[in-house]
């Protein structure tokens, strides 16, 4: 993975220090709390509901074994013993002090790690693929480009004060895992017909009040040429985005007002401005970047190996956990593996200090030292043989980390909700838990299948409610929590925003409507296609009619 | 007559603390004074000159009997996660694995 140069540590150890100073100003009441606001959330703190709230970036998702240790430590000594992993690949701390902050991020800085633009509406943490440089179905590693992106989008000094936030994503994979049609600016790797690999740029993607999904502004991009492109966009969005109206400053927003057309020919002719100028990125930096994510040592080693097949026919639950948990590698002989966050009953995207040294210990010991954080909040380790999978699946069963249940019903996805968030207007993770109980028999599970089930406890979707296959909106309907049901949303490239099956659910109600629409599922399901298929085939109609006679 | 409680942020660690009788601020909602609509007023004022101790104070409405407060987000506010958390949520091995 990418290391810091000395420039980098020194940027981050003066942030450290500066934000360090503005702490113990405001403690001494130097700085009032209007004045410390912005420079605090500049730093990734937010003042919550019950205490204050750290976001440190995990940049595109990307960790050591070391940087995992150093997670724990803080959860252990500066918080209540746990973090929570979220959508966008970061980890929260929900309890820190504000007079431990300073500590909190030297001890980060010196792991090469930040809380910068966490927060603020500036380019937040790139976000990609967790399976990014191992997935089968790769055309090229994003890594060494979203290291590009951070590095270029970082201190930007034109960009510090956007109308609103900015958020990107890349992808290289045929499948993308990145959800790069909700971001402001999505990126995916494409190869054209000359067989040179460049980026498809899609813009205006989004969710929140206004779901919106992105639209290719530009089929191909030479890589050469990405950060000019990129620029063109940052300053046409900077200059015309607005800054009248909090819910109307966001990109998509712009690209509605001026259409998709009106917005290209802006950014194309800003490019024009700019293109091939000094903004653009020298081919030996991205080879110098790119060196920091050469291919490990790998083994000689075949497919299938015997010890595996022999694991997976001794143990049921061992067979359901590798059938659901470990994804093709690129690399014969090795697995990519997904370490499940969400234990039934469990609270999605939390782990303890002590699972995340768990954790580490299995990075060191199965995986070269390599963990990633998935936008579905779980935890990848990206270079596991083959022949050692049964090992670590010991491993993680001892430690309550073998949930055999990535990409089905229980492996949701949830904001904080109003258990924590001083947004929210509903609890999501309780509905979580009743949902994964509900569902817990894993066996059912895998019977039923692939399926996203994403729950937001407020119209700002951080729970990606509008993309799930199952979404749940959480809303305050005169003072209390009420549940909306949305079907047939998809993250990916077939790229979809849920439709409204029904409003006005109690909790209860609406766990009791998603196995309603499970049966309806499963009673029309054909040649054992995917939940999100049969909805696209049968509509919603038949879903919500059954929801209506149940109700 | 609406019945209000003071509540804020204390500023060094971020928790949730009540205005009590005795003009401090306490972690436990039960210490918290009960006051009349403008009387709550007139604290929040005043603790908004305490800018060394809490951040943004604030007037919660009760509920017409008894101390709760009326809205959901400001119960939870006041007696923390409904959900328990952290080590003390962890799920055991077989019950994590749905088995």
């Amino acid at each position: 993975m990418y290391r810091y140069d000395e420039f980098d540590h020194q940027v981050v150890r003066e942030r450290v220090a500066e934000f360090s100073d503005q702490v113990s100003r405001r403690l001494s009441g130097d700085l009032s709390e209007e004045q410390f606001r912005p420079l605090r959330l500049m730093n990734g703190v937010y003042l919550q509901l019950h205490a204050y709230m750290l976001r440190v970036a995990v940049p595109y998702g990307e960790l050591t074994s070391g940087k995992m240790r150093r997670l724990a430590h803080i959860a252990r000594v500066y918080d209540r013993g746990y973090g929570h992993f979220t959508t966008r690949q970061n980890i929260q701390f929900n309890w820190p002090k504000l007079s431990d902050i300073p500590a909190i991020l030297k001890e980060l800085a010196e792991v090469e790690m930040h809380a910068i633009q966490t927060s603020g509406n500036c380019i937040r943490n790139v976000t990609t693929d967790a399976f990014a440089g191992v997935a089968a179905d790769e055309i090229e590693d994003p890594r060494p480009w979203a290291e590009v992106l951070r590095q270029w989008s970082t201190f930007h000094p034109e960009f510090t004060y956007l109308p609103r936030k900015f958020k990107i994503a890349i992808s290289g994979g045929a499948q993308d895992r990145a959800a790069t049609f909700f971001h402001d600016i999505g990126i995916r790797l494409v190869r054209a017909e000359s067989g040179d690999a460049g980026f498809q740029i899609i813009v205006g993607g989004g969710m929140g009040r206004t779901p919106r999904v992105g639209r290719v502004l530009n089929g191909f991009v030479a890589k050469s040429e990405i950060l000019s492109y990129l620029e063109a966009i940052l300053r046409v969005y900077n200059l015309h985005g607005r800054r009248d109206n909090k819910y109307k400053a966001r990109i998509k927003i712009l690209v509605d007002a001026l259409t998709l057309e009106g917005f290209r020919a802006e950014v194309d002719a800003e490019w024009q401005r700019i293109r091939g100028s000094v903004v653009e990125v020298p081919a030996e930096e991205v080879e110098r970047i790119g060196a920091y994510f050469a291919d490990p040592d790998w083994q000689a080693l075949a497919d299938n190996p015997p010890e595996l097949a022999a694991a997976r026919s001794r143990s049921s639950a061992f067979n359901g956990w590798v059938s659901a948990n470990v994804m093709a590698h690129r690399v014969p002989g090795y697995a990519a593996v997904t370490v499940s966050l969400k234990p039934v009953g469990g609270i999605p995207g939390d782990a303890t200090a002590d699972q995340m040294d768990a954790l580490a210990d299995f990075a060191d010991r199965y995986s070269l030292g390599a963990l990633r954080v998935s936008k579905e909040q779980n935890i990848v380790l990206p270079y596991v043989r083959q022949d050692q999978l049964h090992a670590l699946w010991q491993a993680l069963v001892a430690e309550g980390l073998a949930t055999a249940n990535k990409g089905l019903i229980s492996d949701i996805i949830a904001c904080p909700g109003l258990d924590y968030c001083a947004l929210a207007n509903a609890r999501s993770i309780p509905l979580a838990q009743m949902i994964s109980e509900r569902f817990s028999d894993i066996a059912r599970q895998h019977d039923i299948g692939e399926v996203t089930l994403n729950i937001s406890g407020c119209i700002n979707a951080c729970g990606h409610h509008h993309v799930g296959n199952i979404g749940i909106l959480g809303v305050d309907k005169r003072g209390e929590e009420s549940y909306q049901l949305v079907l047939g949303g998809d993250a990916t490239q077939t790229a979809a925003i849920g439709d409204i099956a029904g409003p006005g659910f109690t909790a209860e109600g609406v766990v009791d409507a998603i196995e309603t629409v499970i049966g309806v599922y499963l009673a029309q399901r054909q040649n054992g296609e995917p939940f999100i298929d049969t909805y696209r085939r049968i509509g919603l109609t038949p879903f919500k009619e059954a929801i209506n006679a149940a109700r | 007559m609406s019945r209000q409680i003071v509540s804020a942020n204390r500023l060094t660690d971020g928790l949730v603390v009540f205005r009590t009788a005795a003009g401090t601020w306490s972690e436990r909602v039960e210490d918290a004074r009960v006051y009349t609509a403008e009387d709550a007023e007139i604290e929040v004022a005043a603790a908004s000159r305490e800018a060394t101790v809490v951040v943004g104070a604030y007037a919660v409405d009760l509920e017409e009997q008894g101390s709760a407060p009326s809205r959901l987000r400001e119960r939870i506010r006041a007696t923390g996660p409904t959900i328990a958390y952290g080590p003390a949520a962890v799920i055991t091995p077989r019950r994590a694995a749905g088995a």
